[in-house]
C-alpha cells in the first residue's frame, strides 16, 4: 500500500474549497441577466383549482412571468414520472395518477405546486406569488396511510380505493405449511415513521435557455445530473439530450432526496425560454423543503415470525401499508417493492418468507428513497421481530440470532436475494465483545442505583446495495439499467482526470477515486482529478444512491484503468523495442523483464501523445479509456450493531448511552471516510428511533413539523461519540472486493435503539420517535401496576 | 435606500441595502462572500453564522443595517496570509465535515467556543456549545474531535 493508495487515511482533497468557504453550491452561482422565482402552493391537502387570477400579481412592478398548469399544458410539457413499474399480484399495473408540473385541475398535498411567479429579485417575487389569487373547491383528504384505502377522499381517479398496487413475494403457500407446523408464532405490529430528509444544503436551481444555440441548462442540487437529463429531455419533453445541459456542482448532502426530478426545478429550466432566455433561480425555503421535498419510510406493518422447537426461525409473513404520497415520484414505487421486502430475510436462513405490500395514496408530500430507501423499514421488522421472538422463547438475543445465522454462501433467500459472502457470526462476536456485553447486568444495576433503567438492543442487518445488475432489475419492473460509466483521461504529462457518472455531495469521491488511481498507476493523488456532475464533461452516468459509487462507480473506472494499463504497454514495450508481454507495471513504472530497461508512467504518457516512437497504424496516439460495467450482483453489506440506553423512569428522557457498530464492508479504500459514513448513519437513525417525525394533522391535513423548531433533527449533545470497528469478507462480484458503506449506519440503528428502549422498559413496543413524551406515556401503564 | 458600510475581513466595504436585507443576503448577495450558507429559515441551523465585533452571531437573524460600522470576519476571512486557521486545520485532519455545507457555520461556531471557554474543551461542552449549529452527515463524532483538536492548537 502506498500512502495515498488504497486503505489509506488520506484526508479529503475537497476539504480545502469548504472550510475556507469556496465551495460551490447552487445557490452561490448567479447567473448575468438572472430573475428569481417563487413557487405558489397549494394551501389545502386536497381541492379542485376553480380559478387562478394572477392579473394583480402581474402588475407588481418587477415582475416578470407568471406561470399556471395552464401554460404547463399549453406548451405540451410532460408530467413527473415513477420510473420503476409495478404489477400487482393479480397482474394488473400500478395506478399512478397524473402528475403535472405545475397543478393542473386538483392539488393533492399542502404545498403542491400551483403557480411559478418570476421576477427581478427575490421578494418582488415572494410578494407577487402572495397576491395571485386561487380559488379553491375544499375536497376531503387523508393523511394516514393506515385509514387511506377507506377514506372517503379520493386522490386519483384511477385509483378509487387510494391503492396503487397491492403486490407480493415469495411462496404463500409454503409459509402456510411452515406455520401451521411452528412450535411458536410471534406477532408484532410496528410503524415505521415518516422521515424528512433535511440535507442542509435546501434544494436549489438555475434553469435558462440560449436563444441563440437554442440550448438549454440547468444548474441543480441532484445526485444524478444525467438522470435528470434524460427525464427532462425524454418525459418532460423540453429539450432532446444534445441540446439540454444539466450541472450538479457541489451539493450540500442528498440522502435521497436530490436523486428525484422535482417540479421546481423542470419548470425553471422550462420557463426560462418564455422570458426571453433569461436565467430563473429559485432556492427553496428550508419551509418549502419541510414541505415538498420527498419524504421518507411512513409504514405500517403487520408481521409473524413462526420458530420450531429448538429456537429454529421456520417462517416469516409480513403485510405493510406503505404510502406514497399524493403522487408518486421518480423512485416511490420499488422502495417498498424490491428495495425492502427482498431483505427480509435477514442474515436469517428463513426457509419460507411471505410478504404483500399495499402501496396507497395520501394527501401528504410525496415518499421516496431516503438513505436505505426500504432497507432501513426490512431491518427494522427483522430485527425487532426476531428480538421480540427472542425474548418470549426466553432465549438470548445474541444467542437466537446467532442459531438463525447464514453459515454458508452464495445464500439464496426466498426473496429473490442471492446472499454472496458474509461471516455474520464473526461480527457479532467482535460487537458482543467490544460492547461487553457479558458485564452489562452490572451497568443495569449501576443505572438501577441512579434511577435509571437501562436496556440494551442488538440489530444484526444485511442490505443489498451496489444497485444492480440492469437486466435482473429491468425484469423487475426499472425503467433504466443501473450500470455506471468512468473515463480516464491521461495527460501527456502524466496527470489523471476521472470523469465519472458517479456524484458526490459529501461521501469524498474526489479522495476515494483518486486513491484508486493513485495506487493503480503510482501517480501522486494531487496529480489526479474528478470530474462529476456535469452532462457536458462526462458522457453519461447514473449518479449516486443505493451505495453505488464504490462498487459500480469505482469497478467502472477500475476497468477503465486496466485499458489504461494495457494501452500503456504496447506503448512502453514500442519505445524500449520489447515484446508487450515482457514488460511489467509496478509502482508506476514500466520495465522491461531480464533488462534494466525502465520507463516512468509520466515517460509512457508523453510517448503516447508525442507519437513519435510508434506505428501509429498498430497504436492509435493518446492515451485515453472508457469503461461501463454493470455489476452482476447486488452487494451485501451487513454487521452488527448494539445499542445501549438509559431511560430516565421521571422525565421519559432516553440517553444513548453506548453504541457499537461493527461492519463488513468488504475492501475498503479509506477508513477515515467510512467512518465517517457509518457515524452519520447512525445518528440519522437515532433520529428515526428517538426524535424526528413528520406529522400531519388529521383534521385539517397541515403540515405539523414544519420547521426546525417543530421536527426534532438529532444535534451534537443529542448522541454520543460512537465505537466502530470492522470484519472483511471481500466482495465477490467486484474486482476491488468493496460493498457499500452510505447507508449501513441508518439501517441498521433504529431497530438497534429500539430494541434497547424496549428491554429497558420491558415492553414489546414503543412507538417511533420515543421522545420523551412518548416513552412517559408508554410507562404509566407499568407504573400503576407497581402502585 | 439607506448606504451602509463596514468591515469584512479586514476591508471596508459599503453598499446600499433595504432595512429588511438580512447581514447574510448583504454577505452573499452584495458582497459576493457565499461561504456563509443559509440553511433554514427559523434561525436553528446556524450555517450562517460570523464574527462580528468578535462575538459569533447568526447572519440570518441579524439586520445589514444593524451591523454598519460593525467588523465582521466571516469563513473567508478565517485563513490568514495564505495559512489556514488551527480551526479548519481541524476539521480537515479529523474528517470533521462531509457535504460542507454547515462547516464554515461550525467553524465560526467553534473559534468563537473557544475565545469565550479557552483552549482546554470536554466532549460534553463541545456538544451542549454545538446546540445552535445541525450537521446532517457527520453524526457529529469527528466535528466534536475536530473541535476538541482545533481548540487545543488554537
Amino acid at each position: 500500500m502506498n500512502d495515498t493508495g488504497i486503505g489509506a487515511r488520506v484526508r479529503r482533497k475537497e476539504d480545502h474549497r469548504f472550510i475556507t468557504g469556496k465551495g460551490q453550491y447552487t445557490d452561490d452561482i448567479n447567473l448575468p441577466k438572472q430573475t428569481y422565482a417563487y413557487f405558489v402552493r397549494s394551501p389545502h391537502a386536497h381541492a379542485t383549482i376553480k380559478s387562478i387570477n394572477t392579473a394583480k400579481a402581474k402588475k407588481i412592478p418587477g415582475v416578470v412571468g407568471i406561470f399556471t398548469g395552464e401554460d404547463v399544458a399549453k406548451d405540451k410539457l410532460g408530467g413527473l414520472i415513477c420510473g420503476w413499474m409495478i404489477h400487482s399480484k393479480d397482474g394488473s399495473p400500478m395506478k399512478a395518477g397524473p402528475h403535472p408540473v405545475l397543478a393542473q385541475g386538483k392539488v393533492r398535498y399542502v404545498g403542491d405546486h400551483v403557480a411559478l411567479v418570476v421576477a427581478e429579485t427575490k421578494e418582488i417575487a415572494k410578494a407577487a406569488a402572495a397576491a395571485v389569487q386561487v380559488s379553491y373547491g375544499v375536497l376531503p383528504h387523508v393523511v394516514d396511510v393506515a385509514d387511506a384505502m377507506k377514506s372517503k377522499a379520493q386522490i386519483h381517479e384511477v385509483a378509487p380505493d387510494n391503492r396503487v398496487f397491492n403486490w407480493s413475494i415469495g411462496d404463500e403457500a409454503a409459509t402456510d405449511a411452515a406455520f401451521r407446523n411452528a412450535a411458536h408464532v410471534t406477532k408484532i405490529d410496528l410503524v415505521n415513521n415518516r422521515l424528512i430528509p433535511n440535507a442542509m444544503e435546501p434544494r436549489a436551481a438555475i434553469g435558462s435557455y440560449d436563444t441563440g444555440s437554442e440550448n438549454y441548462t440547468l444548474y441543480t442540487t441532484s445526485q444524478n445530473p444525467h438522470v435528470a437529463r434524460l427525464v427532462i429531455s425524454a418525459f418532460h419533453g423540453l429539450a432532446p439530450e444534445h441540446k439540454l445541459r444539466v450541472i450538479a456542482p457541489d451539493v450540500g448532502g442528498g440522502f435521497g432526496s436530490k436523486i428525484f426530478i422535482y417540479a421546481e426545478e423542470v419548470a425553471c429550466v422550462w420557463a426560462s425560454k418564455h422570458i426571453g432566455g433569461r436565467p430563473i433561480k429559485w432556492t427553496a425555503e428550508r419551509s418549502e423543503s419541510f414541505l415538498a421535498d420527498a419524504h421518507g419510510r411512513d409504514h405500517v406493518t403487520h408481521a409473524e415470525l413462526a420458530t420450531d422447537a429448538s429456537g429454529k426461525i421456520v417462517g416469516m409473513k409480513v403485510h405493510t401499508k406503505a404510502a406514497m404520497g399524493a403522487y408518486l415520484s421518480t423512485f416511490a414505487s420499488c422502495v417498498p417493492t424490491y428495495l425492502y421486502a427482498t431483505l427480509l430475510s435477514g442474515q436469517y436462513n428463513i426457509p419460507a418468507i411471505y410478504a404483500e405490500v399495499d402501496a396507497i395514496y395520501t394527501n401528504t408530500a410525496p415518499v421516496d428513497a431516503y438513505r436505505g430507501a426500504g432497507r432501513p423499514e426490512a431491518t427494522y421488522v427483522v430485527e425487532r421481530i426476531v428480538e421480540t421472538a427472542a425474548r418470549e422463547l426466553k432465549i438470548d438475543p445474541a444467542e437466537f440470532r446467532r442459531r438463525n445465522f447464514v453459515t454458508s454462501f452464495p445464500h439464496q433467500t426466498p426473496v429473490i436475494m442471492c446472499y454472496d459472502a458474509g461471516d455474520y457470526p464473526a461480527a457479532l462476536d467482535k460487537a458482543l465483545e467490544i460492547a461487553d456485553y457479558k458485564n452489562f447486568g452490572e451497568r443495569k444495576s449501576a443505572s438501577a442505583r441512579k434511577g435509571k433503567l437501562r436496556g440494551i438492543g442488538f440489530s444484526a442487518y444485511i442490505e443489498a446495495c451496489g444497485i444492480a445488475p440492469s437486466a435482473a432489475i429491468g425484469s423487475l419492473g426499472a425503467g433504466v439499467g443501473l450500470w455506471e460509466s468512468a473515463e480516464v483521461r491521461v495527460n501527456p504529462v502524466g496527470t489523471v482526470e476521472i470523469l465519472t457518472g458517479s456524484h458526490s455531495h459529501g461521501q469524498g469521491h474526489e479522495t476515494t477515486f483518486a486513491q484508486l488511481v493513485s495506487d493503480r498507476l503510482g501517480v501522486d493523488i494531487n496529480n489526479v482529478s474528478i470530474v462529476h456532475g456535469d452532462t457536458d464533461k462526462v458522457q453519461f452516468g447514473m449518479g449516486t444512491y443505493g451505495s453505488r459509487s464504490g462498487a459500480v462507480g469505482m469497478t467502472a473506472i477500475s476497468k477503465a484503468l486496466d485499458k489504461i494499463e494495457a494501452k500503456a504497454k504496447r506503448v512502453a514495450a514500442a519505445v524500449m523495442e520489447a515484446a508487450v508481454d515482457d514488460v511489467e507495471f509496478k509502482n508506476g513504472s514500466f520495465t522491461v523483464k531480464g533488462t534494466d530497461k525502465k520507463m516512468a508512467f509520466g515517460e509512457v504518457a508523453l510517448s503516447a501523445y508525442v507519437a513519435h516512437k510508434f506505428n501509429s497504424a498498430e497504436i492509435e496516439p493518446g492515451l485515453k479509456e472508457s469503461a461501463f460495467h454493470d455489476p452482476s450482483n447486488f452487494v451485501f453489506p451487513a454487521g452488527v450493531h448494539i445499542c445501549e440506553v438509559e431511560v430516565d423512569a421521571d422525565t421519559g428522557v432516553t440517553t444513548v448511552a453506548n453504541y457499537v457498530a461493527v461492519d463488513d464492508f468488504g475492501n475498503i479504500i479509506n477508513p477515515m471516510i467510512v467512518e465517517g459514513q457509518v457515524h452519520g448513519g447512525i445518528v440519522q437513525g437515532i433520529g428515526q428511533a428517538l426524535a424526528e417525525g413528520c406529522v400531519y394533522d388529521k383534521e385539517s391535513g397541515q403540515l405539523m413539523t414544519g420547521s426546525y423548531m417543530d421536527y426534532q433533527m438529532p444535534r451534537a449533545a443529542d448522541v454520543p461519540s460512537f465505537k466502530l470497528d470492522f470484519t472483511c469478507t471481500p466482495c465477490p462480484s467486484n474486482p476491488l472486493g468493496m460493498k457499500g458503506c452510505g447507508e449501513a449506519g441508518a439501517i441498521a440503528s433504529p431497530a438497534a435503539v429500539m430494541n434497547a428502549v424496549t428491554d429497558a422498559l420491558g415492553l414489546r413496543d414503543v412507538p417511533m420517535p420515543a421522545t420523551p413524551q412518548v416513552v412517559w406515556k408508554a410507562m404509566q401503564p407499568m407504573k400503576k401496576a407497581a402502585e | 435606500m439607506p448606504a451602509i458600510s463596514m468591515k469584512v475581513n479586514g476591508q471596508a466595504v459599503c453598499g446600499e441595502v433595504e432595512g429588511r436585507t438580512l447581514l447574510v443576503e448583504f454577505l452573499r448577495d452584495k458582497l459576493g462572500l457565499t461561504g456563509t450558507h443559509v440553511g433554514c429559515d427559523t434561525s436553528q441551523c446556524g450555517a450562517c453564522v460570523v464574527h462580528v465585533d468578535g462575538k459569533a452571531v447568526k447572519s440570518c437573524t441579524a439586520l445589514a443595517i444593524a451591523c454598519a460600522d460593525a467588523d465582521v470576519v466571516t469563513i473567508e476571512g478565517l485563513a490568514k496570509n495564505g495559512k489556514l486557521h488551527p480551526m479548519q486545520e481541524a476539521f480537515r485532519e479529523h474528517h470533521g465535515l462531509q457535504c460542507g455545507f454547515c462547516t464554515p457555520g461550525m467553524i465560526m461556531a467553534a473559534v468563537d467556543m473557544v475565545k469565550r471557554l479557552g483552549k482546554k474543551l470536554d466532549e460534553d461542552t463541545i456538544r451542549h456549545e454545538l446546540e445552535g449549529n445541525i450537521c446532517r452527515c457527520t453524526g457529529y463524532h469527528n466535528i466534536v474531535a475536530a473541535v476538541k483538536a482545533g481548540a487545543a492548537s488554537m
